[in-house]
């Protein structure tokens, strides 16, 4: 390495130095500019002697992890440099303050905690699809795009469950940042996605309290407390946070990840539906747990040791969000039932898997909506009774099912919207027989088949032989005054 | 420059070829065989004949325990199976392949990279590298930042961090990895010939020098067809069952 001086004015690799905008413990960050480049940030890592000797692994680790990582959630990664003048990364220059700035303000109200903690769900959701794990989520690491976007920065202590994980065997003090970590990662294991979603419930808890979960422990002892002790409720400590956030926060916190939301989406769905989430005890605390329930807990930590191995992607894999689309007017009772079986079997493979039952009451485009029938009920009433009449049968625990009704004049992109926007696995639904003209002109399913982004499962009712012997024999049967161009 | 890395062929015609095909349409620009090119498989003259013309065109090539044994007859430690498929091997290569073969080298380096068929500790040992011990010892045996090699027919990737520590890792096949040049690396790509990891599909791995980037690659091949032509050529039909089941 050559001793070039790192001022501004300096260029290296072609990037000037224009502006040194962070100096912390394990790097220094400048803002830099090249031609024909937006600006951009470089990121150096402190190699002095004495310097922190993860700040070198570090480096190395989001050198391994960044060029890997695509869209919103993250900084674009531009490049990065070896032995220039100094070890660098140059990434995408993310403009404003981070979540910490807002710590300021704190407690904040709850729309805006339902709101934030959504953007990082989903940010968090779309890193775990990629294959890696955060570890080091705090408000701090969470930027935001002027497009509303949530931006994960700071991978230095992250894993790529298909990379090496370069940190593993070299520390044996757990590494995170102590109000955040996981009970998990003070056990050392660093391959839990759901350690992420521990992180967001203490994000979460300090933004609507304006206090930490956790407090700020510094030794091992302090950081090994959260694996028994739960933190005060979040309702005791700002009575106007209510009780679904509260469940939700818990829920996050909890020393168990079995006992957490299993993916960043399910997370999502809850906030974005505060309504349909189930309130357990949870819900209702006021207090910490009392001193028996305490030592039981910490009985059963003594000499606690990480799970056997499991990877990000086998985790998500796991529990998915599944949307099961109903058109209960215009469904037949035998494709009701049709679509109940498949879901059925959708369920069975993944008992960690949330269903979100889905109906959508068209709306003209240029009419008043007309929202009461005939008889004066109200149209999502009458139809979410309905939906939850069609899932009883399937007997699912109330937690594990939601329900909702969608709006719009055009049912299948309401439906897309929907499946996009709550970062949904699979979706179910029906197909209504196979007219010819249907054939031609689409029908809802095809479009949805189309536009998700994810799999899709279309369910047909099964057709007797001598049917399908009779449509095969009337192939271009249309209507007349199909207009086929 | 992007280097296809191909260790334990093991006279596997149809493996090989496979895997140069595969190689190719990953942009390979050279190769490197790490060693044991003959010994198990049925076709040793044709691959031998494939790599010669590998090198001719600029190939690294190194001898690996097989192709010692196939010049020099199988040494006595041999397990009975190898050895007689050395000798089979013998009878079925020209004066001149196991010529070839005799002047094969055991250690190539290329800048701060070195290629060798087991544990660079002691070349012509044949030391397997099984651990993160086996590996550390063999990195610090030498100053290359980069040791590439085979012998033990499993896919691994150990690394060696500047406090002296090493771990091992399992590659993800088809997943680049960027080789951070903060510390150093010791890559085994498996074996193309006869993969023993429970997995029948060839292995190789391709190593962009430039980025430091490495990729492991599983390319699967008509297994059944190379275990035919071993029982047809009367050699131990284990070695045929083996390629079927990967192990």
């Amino acid at each position: 390495m050559s001793t070039q001086r790192i001022e501004p004015g300096a260029v290296i690799d072609g990037y000037t130095l224009e502006e040194r905008i962070h100096q912390g413990s394990m790097a220094t960050l400048w803002r830099v500019s090249a031609p024909g480049q937006p600006p951009l940030v470089m990121k150096m890592p402190l190699l002095r002697e004495g310097d922190d000797p993860t700040a070198m692994v570090g480096f190395e680790v989001e050198q391994m992890i960044m060029p890997t990582l695509q869209g919103p959630h993250v900084p674009l990664f531009i490049g990065s440099g070896d032995f220039s003048a100094h070890p660098y990364i140059v990434m995408e220059l993310i403009r404003g303050n981070s979540l910490r700035a807002r710590l300021e303000r704190t407690p904040l109200d709850t729309d805006e905690v339902a709101r934030i903690g959504g953007q990082i769900a989903t940010a968090l959701h779309s890193l775990h699809r990629q294959h890696v794990i955060h570890l080091d989520l705090k408000p701090s690491n969470v930027m935001f795009r002027d497009t509303g976007e949530a931006v994960l920065i700071d991978f230095g202590f992250s894993r790529h469950d298909r990379l090496p994980d370069l940190l593993a065997e070299q520390f044996r003090l757990p590494m995170g940042t102590a109000p955040y970590i996981s009970p998990e990662q003070v056990l050392r294991i660093r391959n839990d996605p759901r350690s992420d979603i521990f992180a967001l419930g203490a994000v979460l808890y300090h933004l609507v309290t304006g206090e930490r979960a956790f407090g700020f422990p510094t030794s091992i002892t302090g950081l090994r407390k959260r694996l028994y002790r739960d933190p005060v409720p979040p309702r005791a400590r700002n009575p106007s946070c209510p009780a679904w956030l509260q469940e939700i926060i818990l829920r996050c916190l909890e020393p168990d990840p079995r006992a957490r939301y299993q993916s960043a989406a399910q997370v999502l769905l809850a906030l974005r539906n505060p309504g349909q989430v189930p309130l357990t005890e949870r819900a209702k605390k006021l207090r910490q747990d009392g001193a028996v329930t305490v030592t039981r807990r910490w009985m059963r930590t003594l000499g606690a040791q990480g799970e056997a191995w499991q990877s990000t992607a086998v985790q998500i894999a796991r529990s998915p969000v599944v949307v099961v689309a109903l058109d209960l007017l215009a469904g037949s009772e035998a494709l009701l039932t049709s679509i109940r079986t498949t879901s059925e079997r959708v369920l069975s493979m993944h008992p960690g898997a949330r269903l979100a039952c889905v109906s959508v009451l068209k709306t003209s485009r240029l009419a008043l909506d007309v929202t009461v029938d005939e008889k004066g009920r109200n149209l999502r009433v009458m139809r979410l009774l309905e939906l939850k009449d069609w899932a009883r049968p399937l007997g699912l625990a109330e937690g594990r099912l939601t329900y909702h009704v969608l709006e719009g004049p055009d049912p299948s992109s309401v439906l897309v919207d929907f499946v996009r926007e709550n970062r949904v696995d699979h979706v179910v639904i029906g197909a209504r027989g196979a007219s010819p003209l249907r054939r031609y002109l689409g029908s809802v399913s095809a479009h949805v088949v189309a536009e998700s982004p994810c799999t899709v499962t279309v369910v047909k009712v099964p057709q007797a032989e001598d049917e399908e012997e009779e449509e095969a024999a009337a192939p271009s049967r249309l209507p007349p005054g199909t207009d086929l161009r | 420059m992007r280097l296809a890395l191909l260790s334990d062929l093991h006279a596997n015609l149809e493996a090989l070829e496979a895997v140069l095909e595969h190689g190719a349409k990953q942009g390979a620009e050279q190769l490197a065989f790490l060693g044991d090119l003959v010994g198990y498989g049925a076709d040793p003259g044709p691959v031998v004949e494939r790599v010669q013309a590998a090198v001719a065109a600029g190939a690294l090539a190194l001898k690996g325990n097989h192709d010692e044994a196939a010049t020099r007859g199988a040494p006595s430690s041999m397990r009975a199976d190898a050895a007689r498929a050395v000798a089979w091997t013998r009878e079925h290569l020209t004066e001149e392949q196991l010529a070839f073969l005799a002047g094969l080298p055991l250690t190539i380096q290329r800048g701060e990279r070195l290629f060798v068929h087991a544990s660079a500790s002691d070349p012509a040992q044949w030391l397997y590298v099984l651990s993160a011990v086996d590996a550390g010892r063999s990195l610090r045996s030498v100053s290359a930042r980069e040791i590439f090699c085979g012998h033990t027919h499993t896919p691994a990737l150990y690394h060696l961090a500047a406090d002296g520590s090493v771990s091992a890792f399992r590659p993800v096949p088809g997943t680049p990895i960027k080789l951070s040049v903060f510390r150093r690396w010791l890559v085994i790509p498996g074996s193309v010939g006869q993969p023993r990891d429970g997995n029948p599909a060839a292995c190789y791995a391709m190593f962009d020098d430039v980025a430091d980037v490495l990729v492991f690659h599983r390319v699967p091949y008509d297994a059944e067809r190379a275990a035919r032509k071993i029982r047809a050529a009367g050699l131990p039909g284990d070695l045929g069952a083996r390629l079927e089941l990967g192990g």
